[in-house]
């Protein structure tokens, strides 16, 4: 057959693929590249200002807080996606963390306790969905309301005292245990497995049906990518990080269940009728629900999603802290906006992936644990995270200018075959 | 004589005191582009959102392949084989071009998108419409011009297999090159056997392309020519209501 006249973007070799996606990427759809050069230039600047910053233990540190941080960005993902907003995720965690508390202290098995209090915010998120689809009140304001109800909600639920201790092992362990060093090199298989899997699978697939496939070296390259950086991540993880005496090594534990998550959630979103419909539901509403795409649903269970990964976060904090805190989730939920949106994810909805949220949240975390590092003051601190957002939301723009139909696009020169 | 694709008999449309269409006759075939023309406020948008279930009407009989159907649900409507074009397009900028023509009814695998599938039918829906503009089926629909968007918008129809397409003002945006591409492409639809409905404002457009013309004059239809019985004076009169035809 001779070549068909509609392309797929399959086609061509290395070269004509990597200037695909350069021309892509020259239209305004850069992803995490952004955000990726800004880790690596963080990285250089305080490895270089700051002996610690490179530390194992320090190592350890960035990726135990990067996943509370990363997992709550994951969250606001879905409803940053329909161009919505979840200011009171922070705080749905900590009111569902207090309820954990409280079933706790009445002598619930944590199993069922923890799984009342993600009940408690999957009906958060449900009456918050249902407040912005059916209702037609902007997000904004809606979960400021809540954001500011649920401060009181904590409150009465566990009176002023401030911290209250969770006693089980088993959560405590997410945040400050380790895995043994096989099990960080088998977590590595596992994901490598996964990827090797569909990515493969996706090809025979195309394939079967004589569609062109991207040649096999991106996939290869792909997977000795993840098996490099993993391999060196896990390495230096399994390496004895302590400062004192006791030996401490190993993955830690919150990182196989983050990662399960996550590429959980990234799968929902990438191969699924429900991310497909989110994804238009957040590029254009009218179109979708033309299309015969049930609107509200879709809102509503983005809502629903983002507060129960939501409340994954908050379990995490409570893991690192060993305790509830009545003013939990307050001031976390901006770092997480503002992760997403330095990562790469829309504030206009429609663009974005969880991947952008992890990375994002990584840069937030980098840039607090290294001016922290410094000695510097708690109010640089707030001033570059300040701006490094508002850089992030700038290119958000103005990439979606460049990207879109509007006013403001600029045509591509001569290269259109009209 | 041959069955219309789509009849309507005596359609009434009325807003309070307002009657909007006061007693509709139409009929559009198979194979044939039917031009719906009229001036601004003659009923043109209210007689094709009672087409398409978004505004039912209050009276009348509408037959479609011979059949009384009630036309009162988007989602049956499009299931019976009726895709109307919007004006405004209707398309995802944020997805391609395969998500956008098969949204809302994705092909599904073991769960999961069956993107090879939806890839190959879309490739084929553009093809059969002898599409060549389109660089790449999976191309973002943000980076289209106004023509490709048409384009993208009429080939998610006949993926549809609509026997009745209706495409609402598809060259009032468009530059001289891309109304005569969305021409051709109008006439391939027809001649894959589909009704073709265009409401246009343009009347060089309707006589290169259309087979008949209905005009539509302050809610009633003022005249049903066929475009090799006819000029275009005689619409423009029939539009401006200082024409009828007495039948």
């Amino acid at each position: 057959m001779s070549i068909p006249s509609l392309a797929s973007g399959h086609e061509g070799g290395v070269m004509d693929q990597v200037q695909g996606y350069l021309r892509r990427v020259k239209n305004g759809e850069m992803g995490a590249l952004p955000a990726i050069g800004a880790l690596i230039f963080l990285t250089g600047l305080f490895a270089s200002l700051s002996p610690f910053f490179l530390t194992k233990l320090n190592f350890a540190n960035l990726f135990v807080q990067a996943a509370q941080l990363a997992m709550l960005a994951a969250a606001l993902v879905f409803v940053l996606l329909l161009a919505e907003i979840d200011l009171s995720a922070g705080v749905t965690a900590g009111v569902a963390m207090a309820v954990f508390f409280l079933l706790l202290r009445d002598g619930w098995n944590w199993v069922i306790a923890l799984a009342v209090a993600f009940m408690v915010g999957a009906l958060v998120g449900f009456i918050i969905g249902f407040f912005v689809a059916k209702v037609g009140i902007p997000s904004f304001v809606i979960t400021l309301g809540f954001f500011l109800g649920f401060q009181g909600v904590q409150l009465i639920l566990l009176g002023e005292g401030g911290l209250f201790r969770v006693d089980v092992p088993e959560i405590k362990a997410i945040m400050n245990s380790n895995l043994p060093e096989i099990g960080g090199w088998l977590m590595l298989i596992a994901v490598l497995a996964i990827a090797a899997f569909l990515g493969f699978f996706d090809r025979f697939r195309r394939s079967r049906k004589n569609l062109p496939n991207r040649p096999v070296v991106f996939l290869l390259a792909k997977l000795g990518l993840i098996a490099l950086g993993g391999g060196i991540v896990i390495f230096i993880l399994n390496e004895n990080r302590s400062v004192s005496v006791l030996p401490i090594s190993g993955v830690p534990i919150v990182i196989p269940i983050a990662l399960t998550v996550l590429i959980l959630a990234t799968l929902l979103l990438d191969r699924t009728q429900f991310g497909r419909h989110l994804y238009a539901v957040g590029g254009n509403a009218e179109a979708a629900r033309r299309a015969g795409i049930k609107v509200n649903q879709v809102k509503i269970m983005a809502f629903m999603i983002a507060s129960s990964l939501a409340v994954l976060s908050g379990l995490f904090h409570v893991s690192r802290i060993g305790a509830v805190e009545a003013t939990a989730g307050r001031t976390i939920v901006l770092s997480a906006v503002a992760a997403a949106v330095v990562g790469g994810v829309s504030l206009f909805g429609g663009r974005g992936r969880v991947a952008h949220a992890v990375i994002g949240a990584f840069v937030i975390v980098m840039i607090d644990n290294g001016l922290g590092l410094l000695g510097l003051p708690a109010g640089v601190n707030f001033l570059v995270t300040g701006t490094v957002l508002a850089a992030a939301a700038t290119i958000d723009a103005v990439s979606r200018k460049r990207g879109g139909s509007g006013l403001f696009k600029r045509r591509r020169p001569a290269k259109t075959t009209e | 004589m041959e069955t219309p694709v789509i009849e309507l008999i005596g359609v009434k449309k009325a807003f309070g005191p307002v009657e909007v269409l006061k007693g509709i006759n139409f009929k559009a075939y198979a194979g044939k582009v039917t031009a719906l023309v009229g001036d601004n406020g003659a009923g043109k948008s209210t007689l094709i959102k009672g087409l398409s279930g978004v505004q039912p009407y209050d009276e009348g009989i509408v037959k479609f392949m011979g059949q009384t159907v009630s036309l009162t649900d988007p989602k049956a409507v499009s299931r019976l084989g009726i895709e109307v074009v919007y004006q405004d397009l209707a398309l995802c900028d944020n997805l391609d071009i395969v998500q956008n023509m098969f949204l809302g009814r994705e092909e599904i695998k073991n769960g999961t998108l069956d993107e090879p599938t939806m890839e190959l039918e879309a490739i084929e829906a553009l093809r059969s419409l002898s599409v060549r503009t389109v660089q790449s089926v999976r191309q973002k629909v943000s980076s289209l011009s106004g023509g490709q968007r048409q384009t993208v918008a009429i080939a998610r129809a006949v993926l549809r297999s609509a026997k009745l397409v209706i495409l609402d003002e598809p060259t009032a945006a468009l530059g001289v090159a891309q109304t005569e591409q969305v021409l051709n492409l109008v006439r391939r639809l027809a001649f894959q056997g589909v009704a073709v409905i265009i409401i246009s404002h343009n009347l060089s457009d309707v006589f290169k392309v259309c087979d008949d013309i209905n005009v539509l004059y302050l809610g009633t239809m003022t005249a049903s020519l066929s475009v090799t019985e006819t000029n275009q004076n005689d619409v423009v009169g029939y539009i401006t209501g200082t024409k009828s035809v007495e039948e």
